[in-house]
């Protein structure tokens, strides 16, 4: 499918735009499952420090090798990467900084050390500082090896690998990993130990990140290591399936980021750009799209939870507005007086009153006025109001001119059980402190 | 019946001479004691007098300075699937995401083995004790959703799937509702019963008669120990809350001047 957007897109080569978008998704793909443990460990700056740190690794690598021997590479990096680990817990332990401060030592010196050996190292190797910190995926399938007579860039293989490996060690160890990101001590009172799980997930990052410089470069891994699992956290309660979500959005971030790529410079006439940058953009705009809408914690979730409270409470003081009115025999307010009681525009009261009457509860358009229905509704809150007033009076002798604002809160939140409980703990009483009369409980 | 015996000799938890410190700052200091077989044991101590770090020095979570412990007369290596571990309600990240399901099951973790799945079984059993502390309607409720005490079951259920012989529990009692009181203490109760031991550090004072047979009262080393009925008295008490090892405090305190003013 990959192959035939061709047809739209301005830019496209079929096969050279079929692997960037290939490479892309595997990088993302298993830069983010590992990224879910490092988010809920709380350590997704870690992941940060040992993609930078492993520069050194690499540069070394090249010194002793001469070459750009993949394998060479990864040794390298991988020890590195574990000594960044250890390096920072030791400087925390050892120089009573917080963690955050001994990973800023430890990652900026090991980087900038790598930086120096490649500035070195530049004579005797093909190797730029720029293409390691920004990647260059649309170079990659420039460098193919033939396997079984089908011609694969060479990152498509590694990456590959690396997805597999990274794949069969969440899937293998989820539940170590789950105990072990969850409750540390427990874990390794089980025999689990949470610092070899978290060497582990380290060896497994710093492989991951040497994998993905090539095509993404440092800086971009470190998007897809964090931007997915954190946008997947928002989106799921469970841990299975926060890590299935933030596969998909990695992938999608890579797609999208191709076509963006392509796409969005020549909408104001520049050529296109390089892939790696949009990547990160695009998951950057996933994330924000699942902080505004996700199920649970989405900020449009919550306020539109918040408005329809707000509104429920709102038609619950006008029905007893309307009920005391009807009960003290008095005139019925109107649409001014319910906005004066209420201290609420006109218009959400119009628009409340409107719901009220499609619900049946009240009639009349000028004057509402309560349908059995709404005064039933209306005689359980009262009903709430002045059993908590009584409550408050009877249990905790609290003064009678202060009882009501705690009641007008509380009755909007008390069902039936608590409603009988209420009347238990206070004897059943017939009028409230005020001397008002507490209406019975409805007919069911 | 002579089998039974011999295991009933030897001590569920022995510690000998156990010193921690932080920056050579003992926490605790020289701590021995032997505890009895299937009682209930409370720790009790002022803030700071090193009661979660004996627990977690017990179970080698953090390094100890000298002294030996055994758990039912081996090392805590050998024998730490006899042992359930409650920690500490604030220990653990209450936002991640997993339901009170999950949580009880991993308690059955060690059983399970390294990478082998979670069965049917296995959630069964979780379930199972989820229902015995009352709360296996909130089984598929996120962690953060539950209430303190029900976290607090949850935790409990998690140690009681263990089936362990020890339980060391690090304050359970901690900020939980009246209810969730009454029913720790009737899961405690039935430990006993079922010849269980369960060491556990508690705050409040008032209770310690009622809930527990034994007690250890701990200020950075042992004050007393023994049955609640001799050990429980007014002038231990004093002992342990009047105030600490005043003496030590200051002769370590002179050591680490001395150490970092070179």
């Amino acid at each position: 499918m990959i192959f035939l957007l061709g047809d739209w897109i301005s830019d496209w080569d079929g096969s050279i735009n079929g692997w960037i978008v290939v490479i892309g998704c595997l990088c993302a793909a298993s830069a983010s499952l590992l990224g879910n443990f490092l988010v809920l460990r709380r350590m997704s700056m870690l992941g940060d420090a040992i993609t930078h740190a492993v520069l050194p690794g690499i540069a070394a690598a090249f010194f002793i090798s001469g070459t750009r021997n993949s394998m060479a590479m990864f040794v390298g990096a991988v020890i590195v990467g574990l000594l960044t680990a250890v390096f920072t817990e030791w400087i925390r332990s050892v120089g009573k900084v917080d963690e955050g401060a001994s990973m800023g030592v430890v990652f900026t010196s090991l980087f900038a050390l790598g930086l120096v050996m490649l500035v070195a190292a530049a004579d005797h190797v093909d190797l730029d500082p720029k293409c390691v910190l920004y990647g260059a995926i649309d170079l990659t399938p420039l460098d193919t090896v033939w396997v079984r007579g089908l011609e694969i860039p060479r990152a498509a293989i590694v990456l590959s690998i690396v997805l597999v490996l990274n794949l069969a060690f969440v899937i293998l160890f989820f539940k170590e990993l789950k105990i072990s990101s969850f409750d540390p001590a427990l874990a390794t009172t089980m025999g689990f130990s949470a610092k070899a799980m978290h060497y582990l997930l380290m060896v497994l990052v710093s492989i991951t990140a040497v994998a993905s410089f090539e095509s993404v470069g440092s800086i971009l891994v470190v998007a897809m290591f964090v931007v997915p699992a954190a946008a997947a956290y928002m989106l799921t309660d469970r841990l299975a399936v926060m890590i299935f979500f933030s596969v998909i959005i990695a992938v999608a971030s890579a797609s999208l980021g191709h076509i963006a790529a392509l796409e969005v410079p020549t909408w104001f006439g520049f050529r296109s750009t390089t892939t790696a940058g949009p990547m990160a953009v695009v998951s950057g705009l996933l994330f924000l799209l699942a902080a505004l809408f996700g199920p649970r914690y989405g900020v449009v979730v919550k306020w539109v939870r918040r408005q329809s409270l707000s509104w429920r409470i709102l038609c619950d003081d006008i029905v007893a507005i309307l009920y005391r009115a009807e009960e003290r025999d008095t005139a019925m307010p109107g649409l001014a007086g319910l906005a004066d009681e209420l201290f609420a525009s006109s218009l959400s009261i119009r628009s409340a009153l409107l719901m009220l009457r499609r619900k049946g509860e009240i009639e009349g358009s000028d004057q509402p006025k309560l349908t059995p229905r709404g005064i039933d509704r209306a005689r359980e809150l009262v009903r709430s109001h002045r059993l908590w007033e009584q409550y408050l009076v009877v249990e905790t002798g609290a003064e009678t001119n202060r009882i009501h604002s705690h009641a007008e809160r509380w009755e909007h939140f008390t069902d039936r059980p608590l409603r009988d409980e209420l009347d238990r703990v206070t004897e059943a009483p017939d009028i409230d402190p005020h001397g008002s009369p507490i209406p019975p409980e409805n007919k069911l | 019946m002579n089998q039974t015996e011999n295991v009933n000799q030897v001590s569920p938890l022995s510690v000998d001479d156990l010193t921690v410190a932080y920056h050579r700052k003992p926490v605790i200091w020289d701590v021995a004691f032997d505890l009895p077989e299937g009682q209930l044991i409370g720790v009790v101590g002022p803030n700071g007098a090193g009661k979660s770090t004996l627990l977690k020095a017990i179970m080698d979570l953090i390094p100890r300075a000298s002294g030996r412990v055994r758990v039912f007369g081996d090392t805590y290596r050998n024998n730490r699937h006899r042992v359930g571990y409650v920690p500490q309600r604030e220990s653990v990240d209450w936002q991640f995401p997993v339901n009170a399901l999950d949580v009880v099951t991993m308690g059955l973790y060690d059983e399970i083995g390294w990478c082998l799945p979670v069965r049917r079984k296995h959630r069964q059993r979780a379930m199972e004790a989820l229902d015995r502390v009352g709360i296996a309607d909130l089984a598929q409720r996120q962690i953060s959703q539950l209430s303190g005490g029900q976290q607090q079951r949850t935790f409990l259920a998690r140690a009681l799937v263990q089936d362990a012989d020890l339980y060391l529990m690090d304050e359970p009692f901690a900020a939980v509702d009246a209810a969730t009181e009454l029913a720790i203490v009737d899961i405690l109760r039935e430990l006993k019963k079922r010849k269980k031991t369960a060491v556990v550090i508690h705050h409040d004072l008032q209770t310690v008669p009622d809930y527990f047979d034994h007690v250890v009262l701990l200020n950075m080393r042992i004050v007393a120990c023994g049955p609640v009925e001799t050990t429980f008295t007014a002038e231990n008490l004093n002992k342990t809350y009047g105030g600490r090892l005043t003496l030590l405090d200051e002769v370590n305190e002179a050591m680490r001047r001395r150490e970092t003013s070179l």
